[in-house]
């Protein structure tokens, strides 16, 4: 039987008959948390505390010998399926061939620890759970030896364990045979966790758990849910943010055959059908008239010409040294440059999807989320009824990139309320063109460059003025993350340089335009834009000064930094200064974030008047490795999603409507243009960073500073444009 | 409508526009074929018809009828598939929901190009996207699972 101390941990009913064969004798490890959560969202407190004594639970053990792991956190992509069960399977000694992955339920016992609620983001998982997952490893290996001691009438210091085994002299048991007395046990109050130096699996390269699910079609994703009497969902939205119904008539969306039920909701009004293709053509025969509202005026060019203008006037101060406006009056050589990114939609491979029932006892979803501590609270709020009341069965994520993260839970929120509206249990599924259409892009962003260059070519003096709109603003992450008028996010990257260091008088400064535009982080957030202009720019100084850029950094970089060291790797291994194929250039960069250090170099050529990008060598310092081929994959990952931003994707506005609509004008990153990435991880002892975003800064300042190398032309807009 | 999916015959009622991918997700219950775009930009509804690649979502099942259409699920549940073997192996799949279009354009890309090029694989895998990034090791599959097929054509 199963252990339910605090009344959460007990599998739902569904999930416990599908797994009742395993679970027969089976163990749960009920063990406290015991660190304070660090909270990323405020670093003087917000979200929801975490209880300070917690029940938790990570770890079934069937009288089959069947690990089942319970994960916390949502898979996307980024490999916490099978590096988070490495960790505890090391503390476990089990046999890793009897290892099964669950998602967890949705309970504040499975709160990040970095957040203080449930959520995955901020390529937090693998660091702020590690400590964690060990400590449930232990426990469990700990009471699996309690049991076996006492069924031997031995001490449990004679006992050790072994891929899935106890043993003491003459006698041996599988964890499966100990799993029910085990189970009966009171957790132990302190483990001792193994020292590295022990440590089989931590950083051995480990196939993927997932494999097998995703290559045969059977891996569950929001999408996939099938319920008895479900129906299928599109909702028809303004095409200008911030726009209402003016008027509809369901009559003719209601003579397609399929549809069943029109209703309206506060985003725009959904059709409701048997299947999707009835709900689209539904949508599609609506009679609905707009009113766009203020939004209707919005252009990018008039917004570009509005960025140029603030960025002309310092804003609030994010970062600042030394009397900078004296030194840039006096300089003798002064440099200017003004970069521009765009927005961008995240468009994950699954469309958004939500599937919701509302019963008496309170609501069910299915669906992808990275946030389900903030999701529960928000239908919970439009249902009125308790978080608790609100049960999410997170299902594998076709993708997330942040969009899955909504402050606001947009696309459950709007699902919920159809649910509620129809009285019915509903999927809503969003098209592309919704998806490209419908917001929460990564911001668009304009800095402004001066530096005053000193007589060794130095920087003697350096401003940068960022103007884009804030994440945060308007969500409850405000108070945590904005601090005198700045959105850390919005200077990530660029307040914190490490070349700031090295220049005695520095200012960087925010503008915070608002609009309808709806905002949100876009895999590496901040960094995603400030590491292309930070890193562009010093190379723009580099070249000023006559210098390398390599040899530049070195003389910017403190000596022993993780960045340079990267740097060093990546540059080595690619054979920085080597002379390449004819009409081939090499750029490099360097960047820190979410805790690891990234550096790349790419190796490029201009084809028919189109950008390759041939070579790749990525080095990443991100301290202790857990799964080394997990890294690999997501530099490989990032590289690619950062070269899809770097050389084709943008959203862009005309009369207040998005001018890009599916992958034909929202163009990403295809096979045919990935180059060879060769990635080199740093040995490395110090703390441990994340690996889902880091890689993704440091590409796009790569190949503008190829293109600078191989053209002379210095390109300072995303994506890169050659005429 | 009779339809022909995986060998087994499936009749259904559907709009004569309907798309093949939505038959096979919403009617017939195959989950494993993919949308992504509804517009055969991203590939992720790769299936075959009597053995070419087609993108499910703009084909309309209406003109299948006497076709043999075959989806992700014909490949088996055990991963056995040279293709599917080859996936593993080199750990391509990150989020996995390009993963059964991908698996349809390889295997149809082996069956007309036993050993593809890396040009070859460019070509035929061009049209599907993954927003992870997997290409690379997609390549490296491509090539393992040509090999494999290889040893099971002599092992035959």
């Amino acid at each position: 039987m199963t252990r339910d101390p605090g009344g959460l941990l007990q599998p739902s009913r569904r999930q416990f008959l599908a797994t009742s064969a395993s679970l027969a004798g089976g163990l749960v490890i009920a063990c406290f948390v015991p660190f304070g959560a660090r909270r990323l969202f405020a670093q003087e407190g917000a979200p929801p505390a975490a209880p300070a004594v917690d029940p938790n639970a990570f770890v079934r053990i069937g009288s089959d010998d069947t690990i089942t792991i319970l994960l916390k956190h949502a898979e996307m992509g980024q490999g916490v399926w099978t590096s988070l069960p490495m960790v505890v399977a090391e503390e476990l000694d089990c046999d890793w061939t009897r290892v099964r992955v669950e998602t967890a339920p949705n309970a504040q016992v499975y709160a990040n620890n970095a957040f203080g609620i449930q959520g995955t983001g901020g390529s937090t998982s693998t660091h702020e759970s590690f400590d964690q997952m060990r400590q449930a490893g232990a426990m469990a290996r700990a009471m699996l030896v309690e049991a076996a001691a006492k069924r031997w009438k031995v001490d449990a210091a004679t006992c050790r364990t072994e891929n899935g085994f106890v043993i003491s002299g003459a006698h041996k048991a599988s964890y499966g045979e100990l799993a029910d007395a085990a189970a009966r046990l009171k957790p132990p109050q302190k483990v001792v966790v193994k020292d590295p130096s022990k440590w089989t699996l931590i950083g051995k390269p480990t196939r993927r758990l997932d494999s097998l699910a995703k290559v045969t079609g059977k891996a569950g994703f929001g999408i996939d849910v099938q319920r008895p009497g479900l129906l299928v969902g599109v909702i028809a939205r303004c095409p200008v943010f911030g726009g209402t119904p003016k008027r509809f008539d369901a009559t003719s969306a209601k003579a397609i055959p399929g549809v069943v039920d029109v209703v309206q909701v506060p985003s725009g009004i959904a059709i409701l059908a048997n299947h999707f293709w009835a709900a689209k053509k539904g949508r599609e025969a609506l009679d609905v008239e707009w009113n766009a509202g203020a939004g209707a005026s919005l252009s990018t060019p008039a917004m570009r010409a509005d960025y140029r203008k603030r960025a002309d006037k310092p804003g609030a101060i994010a970062k600042q040294a030394g009397s900078v406006d004296a030194v840039l009056e006096a300089a003798g050589t002064r440099i200017e440059a003004v970069y521009e990114v765009p927005f961008l939609a995240h468009a994950p491979m699954e469309p958004l999807n939500c599937t919701v029932e509302i019963g008496k006892d309170g609501c069910e979803i299915w669906t992808g989320t990275q946030f389900q501590g903030v999701d529960q609270g928000v239908v919970a709020g439009i249902l009125g009824i308790k978080p608790e009341q609100v049960k999410i069965h997170t299902q594998f994520l076709g993708g997330g990139f942040g969009r899955r993260a909504n402050p606001q839970s947009d696309f459950i929120a709007e699902a919920v309320h159809v649910a509620k509206a129809a009285n019915k249990p509903v999927k809503i599924v969003w098209t592309r063109e919704d998806d490209i259409h419908g917001g929460y892009y990564r911001p668009m962003w304009l800095s402004r460059f001066v530096a005053a260059l000193g007589a060794d070519g130095m920087p003697s003096a350096w401003t940068h003025t960022v103007v884009g709109q804030s994440i945060a603003a308007g969500t409850p992450f405000a108070a945590g993350m904005i601090k005198d008028g700045v959105d850390v996010t919005s200077v990530e990257g660029a307040a914190d340089s490490p070349y700031l260091a090295a220049i005695a008088a520095h200012r960087v400064d925010l503008h915070t335009p608002e609009s309808p535009i709806p905002v949100l982080w876009w895999r590496s957030v901040g960094h995603s834009h400030t590491a292309f202009v930070v890193e562009s720019f010093v190379d723009e100084l580099a070249h000023a000064a006559k210098v390398d850029p390599l040899a530049y950094r070195r003389k910017l970089l403190p000596a022993d930094s993780r960045n340079l060291r990267a740097l060093e790797l990546a540059a080595r291994e690619f054979g920085w200064g080597k002379p390449l194929a004819k009409g081939h250039a090499a750029g490099l960069a360097a960047h820190e974030s979410f805790g690891s250090h990234v550096a790349q170099v790419a190796e490029l050529s201009v084809e028919d008047g189109r950008i390759r990008v041939h070579r790749v060598v990525c080095a990443i310092d991100c301290g202790p490795v857990v799964n080394p081929m997990t890294i690999e994959a997501q530099m490989q990952s990032a590289i690619a999603f950062g070269l899809s931003a770097a050389l084709h994707s943008e959203v862009t506005f005309k009369d207040g409507k998005v001018e890009q609509s599916n992958f034909h004008d929202y163009r990403v990153l295809r096979l045919d243009e990935m180059p060879k990435v060769e990635v080199h991880i740093v040995k490395s002892t110090e703390k441990m960073g994340g690996v889902g975003e880091p890689g993704l800064p440091p590409i796009a300042p790569a190949v503008a500073n190829a293109l600078f190398a191989l053209t002379g032309k210095r390109l300072r807009n995303l994506p890169l444009k050659l005429a | 409508m009779k339809l022909d999916i995986n060998g087994r015959e499936h009749v259904v009622d559907v709009p004569d526009d309907m798309p093949l991918l939505w038959v096979l997700r919403d009617v017939v219950g195959l989950t494993g074929t993919k949308f992504g775009c509804g517009m055969a930009q991203c590939g992720a509804c790769t299936v075959h018809v009597d053995g070419a690649p087609v993108r499910s979502c703009v084909t309309p099942a209406s003109a299948l009828a006497g076709k043999k259409v075959t989806t992700i699920e014909s490949l088996g549940s055990d991963g056995s598939h040279p293709v599917q073997r080859a996936w593993i192996e080199h750990d391509v799949v990150q989020c996995g929901y390009c993963q059964s279009g991908q698996i349809m354009s390889a295997v149809a890309l082996l069956k007309v190009k036993p050993k593809p090029s890396d040009a070859d694989i460019d070509a035929a895998m061009g049209g599907n996207i993954c927003r992870c990034g997997t290409y690379q090791r997609i390549r490296s599959a491509v090539h393992r699972a040509a090999e494999l097929g290889e040893e099971n054509r002599h092992d035959a």
